[in-house]
């Protein structure tokens, strides 16, 4: 388990690039920069609650050859502003990169927190890039990738107790999935903090003999990764998605574009919010309670093999990664 | 011509010319936007020829064709800014930057452009035109324009931020925007207005065209935004009030001290100044000469 990952790495950035500014709607010190303000504080612009402003606000420093990078929950870097973001960044094509802490189901703030329908949301603005990040790994690179893109980027990303499941050495890459399991009987397309839980379901299918093609995706926008149409090409029976959020307009959704505009004719299922909203909890209630967890992913893969697996949840409990429970 | 030797009676024949060749447009056309004409044209043309320090145009002198919306593969596109002397690729940050909010206004801001000499008059004939960069409500591309403004209440906040991005660097050139009245109701222009002050923003200062009208009557019926004056100045800003079209007014009023402050300049206007015509069909927001007076429109129009 790693701690406070994006403070460190955004401490080195700031390093690299001194053009690098920090802005903070009063959530700052929840978004892992208390450092970054203690530590570059003419470079720290504190706007309030007042999410709409400091969005646009931004582009005006953007436009001057700053690069600002923007701090808060995700789900207020989004549904509030969703007409700042497209008119004051998006159309012109900034490079705003818009770090958006707690995604989805991983704050136990209730509704109001959960940013659980920002992909498809935001998968339709033009000149966007979408990066949802699954480990402290992760964390390290995709600010990188963030400002090497050069124009409007949303990341969905983590925040203090996070898993490294993939190793240091071996850093996120732009529009490129991981394959972490190969195989040939069902593609696994995972994102955000559900990797973990396909991870688990995987390692517990493979014993039954299933044959996993896992692949966890953690740009998705633009989706044209090939990798994706080799999966699905490769596999007998069908994909499973797993994403922390709605499945309407998000990693599924892409998946499915994939599978059509392939001509690719397999069952896909998508394990997520089912076009609901979710109330306030820990993550690991709500995976379950929402049937987003590892156990969902399984009878979904049960569904497109038709078969009985008889996977009990004791045969799941042997991998556990972390929960998050922090407002 | 220096701007020196500009007289406020030439800034005022450069504002009936604006109101004169928007009344054109409404005529050949069937309307505009005539009113906000009438209420900012003395003011704009202030703007252009006197109080905005920028360099000559570096746009085109005619209309050009839509050169395509921003994106990775076409971010060299001629941007509205150059007309107002502004080369994003190698800015002379000792002149001013001028961002236009009120963006229904952009009949305006292109006759001023055709009055301070920077495109020429047959430029106008592309105004709304299918396929041209002249269009009706303008956008990053558009003469004149620094950004995409349609969306009321961003505007503010992209200049407050160029302002704000000067002072980090140091650049001598101020920020002036350009707001009316009706768009203050927008939240964001108040999150932005104590942001500005917030930072001390005096490099910054917002001209509003307090014309007191909006799209349904107004601006005291439809969503009252008074006493502005007040409200700037418990937000911390400088604020002075003027006759919108007392050019002499606007000018000394561009030149009020506000160290450590942002300045705005609320401009009272005339939604039927230089067209008093238009009296009786006033509040009007976009205005459609009717049939019935289109010969006395005709005839005025000639006369002016």
């Amino acid at each position: 388990m790693e701690l406070n990952k994006h403070n460190e790495n955004l401490l080195r950035m700031a390093k690299e690039h001194p053009e690098i500014v920090v802005l903070s709607a009063d959530l700052g010190t929840s978004c892992e920069i208390k450092e970054f303000s203690i530590k570059y504080p003419d470079r720290y612009f504190s706007m309030g609650i007042a999410e709409q402003n400091m969005c646009s606000w931004a582009a005006g420093l953007a436009r001057e050859g700053f690069r600002p990078f923007l701090h808060s929950f995700s789900v207020f870097l989004y549904r509030r502003i969703l007409d700042q973001i497209e008119m004051s960044v998006a159309y012109p094509n900034l490079p705003v990169v818009f770090c958006g802490f707690v995604p989805g189901i991983t704050t136990p703030g209730g509704v109001s927190h959960q940013s659980t329908n920002d992909v498809g949301v935001l998968r339709t603005i033009p000149n966007f890039a979408i990066f949802d990040i699954g480990d402290a790994t992760e964390i390290e690179s995709v600010l990188d990738i963030a400002y090497d893109y050069n124009g409007p980027v949303y990341i969905r990303q983590l925040r203090k107790n996070v898993p490294r499941l993939f190793p240091a050495s071996e850093p996120m890459i732009f529009n490129h999935a991981r394959v972490l399991s190969e195989g040939t009987d069902i593609a696994i397309f995972s994102s955000s903090v559900m990797t973990e839980e396909a991870i688990r379901a995987t390692a517990v299918l493979k014993k039954r003999g299933v044959s996993v093609q896992h692949l966890h995706i953690s740009t998705l926008k633009p989706f044209t990764d090939p990798q994706v149409i080799d999966a699905l090409k490769k596999v007998k029976f069908g994909a499973v998605t797993i994403e922390n959020g709605t499945i309407i307009g998000g990693l599924g959704t892409c998946v499915a574009e994939v599978m059509a505009e392939n001509g690719i004719g397999k069952p896909l299922l998508k394990v997520g919010l089912n076009d609901q909203y979710a109330h306030g909890a820990s993550k690991m209630f709500l995976v379950k309670y929402y049937n987003m967890d590892a156990m969902a992913l399984i009878k979904n893969v049960e569904k497109i093999l038709k078969k009985d697996l008889k996977i009990e949840e004791k045969d799941l409990e042997e991998i556990r990664f972390e929960d998050f429970l922090e407002v | 011509m220096t701007k020196k030797s500009v007289t406020t009676e030439k800034i005022l024949k450069a504002g009936n010319n604006i109101r004169k060749r928007i009344l054109g447009i409404a005529l050949k056309s069937g309307g505009c936007y005539l009113t906000q004409a009438c209420s900012s044209a003395d003011l704009v043309a202030t703007l252009y020829l006197k109080i905005l320090n920028l360099g000559p145009s570096l746009g085109n002198r005619d209309a050009i064709l839509f050169p395509g919306v921003p994106s990775k593969n076409n971010m060299d596109y001629q941007r509205g800014a150059a007309y107002n002397g502004y080369d994003y690729k190698n800015p002379d940050f000792t002149k001013d930057r001028f961002f236009v909010s009120c963006c229904h206004y952009s009949s305006v801001i292109y006759c001023a452009l055709v009055e301070a000499g920077r495109i020429d008059a047959s430029a106008i004939d592309k105004f709304n035109g299918d396929g041209w960069n002249m269009e009706m409500i303008g956008a990053e591309h558009s003469p004149g324009f620094e950004n995409t403004a349609g969306s009321l209440g961003q505007t503010i906040s992209i200049a407050a931020g160029t302002a704000h991005a000067y002072k980090l660097k140091g650049h001598t050139g101020k920020i002036i925007c350009m707001l009316s009245d009706g768009e203050i109701a927008e939240g964001q222009d108040w999150e932005c207005i104590q942001a500005a002050s917030f930072y001390k923003l005096d490099n910054f200062s917002v001209f509003v065209d307090v014309n007191k009208q909006q799209i349904e009557g107004w601006t005291k019926n439809v969503m009252n935004t008074e006493p502005l004056e007040e409200r700037f100045k418990a937000f911390g800003w400088a604020c002075v009030k003027v006759n919108g079209h007392d050019v002499e007014a606007i000018i000394n009023a561009s030149k009020t001290k506000h160290k450590g402050k942002p300045l705005a300049i609320l401009c009272e206007t005339d939604v039927a100044r230089g067209i008093p015509l238009l009296k009786t069909m006033v509040p009007k927001h976009f205005v459609r000469i009717p049939e019935n007076q289109r010969e006395e429109f005709l005839k005025f129009y000639e006369n002016m």
